[in-house]
């Protein structure tokens, strides 16, 4: 239990200061880099080297590097679907999740991921 | 070349429940990774250190200050909200590639350093992030004065032609 307590703060403390610095840059595109910062991961793979050691960390860091892809077709999709549907930003982000699940667990099925 | 600036003014345009709001997402997000990871290992928990969660909550509030700004204006603003955070979508596509350089990084020197993974990976993320921003502006600024050398060159030719 302590531990997700310790978890949560951390990561709200990391992601929100991630997020108050692409507040306050301009022009809106450079601040949006913030947006895919990698404030989660630097609150959860300390927590996991603490706990499993370096090997472990390793292990979720590679995945991480098909999360990453599959953020960047996302973040397309959410750019194209604003644009061109001229749907809402919420609406929006929520439905390109699809998009991201499909592509993070193709990429990690496709290089043979292991549990 | 718009140059990158710091507008601390922006944070004023939020409001209070908005910071815990995402204070909350964050620590939520944060949480779900470490269960995915303790249930189903840590392969596919490594997958939701890049869950676009905190995107959501930040593409949403872009539009709703944009919406906010342009109804204190007596304008609509719907359009100018989708466009903003549409704006901040192609700022996160370029971050994801930092983000993808910081997992590559961290991957490769974890287990000989970690505190040396930590400084390398966050140098590699902002490194390769903002050099794919600067790509993108000098791409757009050649493009657009290609675009302007056009149109003038036409318009200096249909001149020499009315001669």
């Amino acid at each position: 239990m302590t531990e997700y307590v310790i978890r949560f703060l951390l990561g709200g403390t990391v992601v929100s200061a991630f997020a108050m610095l692409g507040d306050i840059l301009r022009p809106k595109s450079f601040a949006g880099l913030f947006g895919a910062a990698p404030s989660v991961a630097l609150a959860t793979l300390g927590i996991a080297i603490y706990r499993h050691g370096g090997g472990y960390a390793a292990l979720q860091s590679r995945s991480m590097m098909a999360g990453a892809i599959a953020l960047s077709v996302y973040s397309v999709v959410v750019c194209h679907v604003l644009v061109r549907a001229r749907i809402r930003a919420l609406p929006a982000t929520v439905l390109a999740l699809a998009a991201w699940l499909v592509v993070a667990f193709g990429l990690l099925f496709l290089a043979g991921g292991q549990t | 070349m718009t140059p990158i600036r710091f507008s601390p003014s922006s944070l004023k345009e939020g409001r209070w429940y908005e910071y815990v709001v995402r204070f909350a997402l964050g620590g939520a997000a944060t949480v779900f990774t470490g269960l995915v990871s303790s249930h189903y290992g840590a392969s596919v928990g490594g997958l939701f250190l890049a869950l676009p969660a905190i995107f959501c909550a930040s593409a949403t509030l872009i539009e709703k200050h944009e919406i906010r700004k342009k109804r204190e204006a007596g304008l609509a603003g719907e359009r100018r909200g989708q466009q903003a955070a549409a704006l901040d979508a192609i700022g996160a596509t370029l971050g994801a590639l930092g983000m993808l350089a910081f997992a590559a990084v961290f991957w490769l020197t974890v287990e000989s350093s970690v505190l040396g993974a930590f400084a390398v990976a966050s140098i590699a993320w902002l490194a390769v992030s903002v050099a794919a921003w600067c790509a993108r502006r000098k791409t757009r600024a050649v493009r657009s004065s290609g675009a302007t050398r056009r149109n003038s060159g036409s318009a200096t030719s249909r001149s020499h032609s009315g001669l």
